[in-house]
């Protein structure tokens, strides 16, 4: 227990640096932009005929006077405390939008990260272990197009096909126009989520299934396999290959939290979903650095997150890494 | 058809001329695609426009070919440079080890904390958005699964008795790797760059698409489609399906080549 223990405090450390790496390097790519956020939030015109003064205030609202390494000292200082700053175009603290944002998506996207593995996984060992056969041709096929499909396009096809033309669904939002967010059903919610999921887990899933394929493959030509076939052995499936593929499929499960985020921005974008993703195409077209700093930090803080919980899992699921006999 | 060689370099050479042909002509079609008729707008798919006309009365298919064009260049520019980057720090990481490993790995690890779509936003805004900024973007985010493969490979080649003893033998770093490495890394490093090629050509559509990377007034397939979702409602579906799908198809076709090659390298499938 003692070297897991040790292992945790050491990628716990990993990521805390990294995270500070995340957090400058997205500074000072926001700081490097020559878009002038006076000029895109303000509009040429409205800068025109604004007085000195006025445009003064407003270059001091926007940080643009203050240099650079101060301000992200600053920033750090007060994000060591909990304080991400202010949200220059939604005027509310930067960690109440993005709360508010998840709380938005967060159903949507685990529906969609739990069906993307899922499906994939099913799909994959189904390929895996009929190799060469038509549902090996069928399924790898799929997956090649899906894969190469934009996801925003995707999703434009089933709001094409759902919405305009069946009219079964709703065209975008996260509940329907004109009613209090009191008022909205959790019936209301899912239909509108629906199709954002649909988009996400569909597009994941096409590359989850492709890995555990060739996982499956690697494992059905083991000679451990080809022993318990000697042995006569039933269900070889269940004991060994799903065995055999659990640690490869965790890796991929968590690995693709970052992919399904980055997924969400477009899909969400495309359903007007308020959803996280929307604020960050938000924020960088309006230039609101400290939202999407804050953005960039909390996404990444997931990423990693997701990446240590399945280097844990790694010690629940194979007794080998628990006792500190193998690495991974 | 049974022989996989023979089927993948017949696959090759029919994907390398549709390539070309689509981004010649796309090439030859971008000046006259732009062009605005209002006595032909809004046609539905034809004979006299294959995928229509918008609301302006271009036509689409001409559009959408100048678009593919266009991604098609980027793409492969992009997957040049992305993994030019990765060939050259993936083998600095091995050859040299020590801190140059440990600072390489680890914005290895950090860009990919970032997930793609918001890293090459962030850096498309660095640049000022624009062609430099997608270019910028895309190749900045895409090279470090390569690097990391290459740094595997070269690391295990460089422990290989050959190449220990060529060294003991007295040739120098750039001999050694000249002769001796690349060779070794020639295939996988190719295979890995066409597989950049589909990812590349997606995130710049989905860049451009945000309004992140292409102006509107330049034929690209982003912008094609960002415009197409003002229409949907009033069921202009041609304005999306053809571009996307093409889109699709382009990729795709790279896809099945690098997918294919990666197959034939690989020992333990190459005799399948």
């Amino acid at each position: 227990m003692k070297h897991r223990l040790k292992f945790t405090a050491r990628k716990l450390v990993r990521i805390a640096l990294l995270l500070l790496g995340v957090s400058l390097a997205a500074f000072l790519l926001m700081d490097a932009s020559p878009l002038d956020p006076l000029q895109t939030n303000v509009g040429q015109a409205a800068l025109g005929s604004m007085s000195q003064e006025q445009a003064a205030r407003l270059e001091e609202y926007w940080g643009m006077n203050t240099p650079p390494a101060e301000r992200y000292l600053n920033w750090l200082r007060d994000a060591l405390r909990g304080d991400f700053g202010t949200s220059l175009l939604y005027r509310r603290p930067v960690l109440e939008v993005i709360g508010q944002r998840i709380s938005n998506s967060l159903g949507m996207l685990v529906c969609a990260w739990v069906l993307s593995g899922v499906l994939g996984v099913a799909l994959g060992v189904l390929a895996g272990t009929r190799r060469g056969r038509w549902p090996d041709r069928l399924i790898r096929g799929g997956c090649l197009v899906v894969s190469s499909t934009p996801s925003f396009w995707l999703a434009l096809l089933l709001l094409m096909i759902f919405s305009v033309w069946l009219k079964v669904l709703p065209i975008g939002f996260s509940a329907p126009v004109g009613t209090e967010t009191a008022a909205v059903t959790l019936g209301e919610r899912l239909r509108h989520a629906l199709l954002p999921a649909l988009t996400l887990s569909v597009t994941g899933a096409a590359n989850i299934a492709l890995h555990t394929r060739e996982k499956v493959a690697d494992v059905l030509d083991s000679d451990y396999i080809l022993f318990a076939r000697a042995r006569g052995e039933a269900h070889i499936v269940c004991r060994h290959v799903l065995r055999g593929v659990a640690l490869p499929a965790l890796t991929l499960q968590f690995a693709s939290v970052g992919e399904l985020i980055g997924g969400s921005v477009l899909a969400e974008q495309v359903f007007s979903f308020p959803g996280l993703g929307q604020a960050a195409v938000a924020a960088g077209l309006g230039s609101d650095m400290p939202l999407l700093l804050g953005i960039t930090v909390v996404t990444a803080a997931l990423v990693f997150g997701g990446s240590l919980v399945a280097d844990l899992l790694y010690g629940v699921v194979d007794p080998r890494i628990r006792r500190g006999e193998a690495k991974i | 058809m049974k022989n996989r060689r023979k089927s993948t370099l017949l696959l090759v050479i029919f994907a390398a001329l549709a390539l070309c042909l689509v981004a010649l002509a796309g090439a030859l079609m971008a000046s006259g695609a732009g062009i605005a008729d209002f006595t032909r707008k809004n046609l539905p798919p034809g004979w006299g426009h294959l995928f229509g006309t918008d609301w302006m009365g271009r036509d689409m298919l001409g559009r959408t070919l100048a678009g593919l064009s266009l991604s098609i260049r980027i793409g492969a520019l992009t997957a040049l440079l992305s993994g030019g980057l990765s060939l050259a720090l993936g083998t600095a990481c091995a050859v040299f080890g020590g801190w140059v490993d440990g600072c390489i790995s680890w914005i290895v690890d950090l860009v990919m904390g970032i997930p793609h779509i918001l890293l090459i936003i962030l850096i498309s805004v660095a640049c000022g958005r624009g062609f430099w900024g997608v270019t910028l973007g895309v190749v900045l985010s895409h090279w470090t699964s390569l690097a990391r493969l290459v740094r595997e490979e070269t690391l295990q080649l460089w422990q290989a008795p050959y190449i220990r003893m060529a060294r003991q033998l007295g040739a120098s770093q750039g001999e050694v790797f000249r002769k001796h490495l690349a060779p070794h890394l020639f295939p996988q490093f190719l295979t890995g760059v066409i597989l950049q090629f589909p990812h590349a050509i997606l995130h710049e559509a989905s860049v451009t698409f945000l309004g992140f990377g292409l102006s509107p007034e330049q034929p690209a397939i982003g912008v094609i489609l960002s415009e197409s979702m003002g229409y949907l409602a009033t069921g202009r579906w041609w304005l999306a399906l053809f571009p996307g799908l093409s889109l699709v198809l382009v990729t795709a076709l790279f896809a099945g080549v690098g997918e294919r090659m990666r197959l034939l390298l690989a020992p333990a499938s190459a005799q399948e």
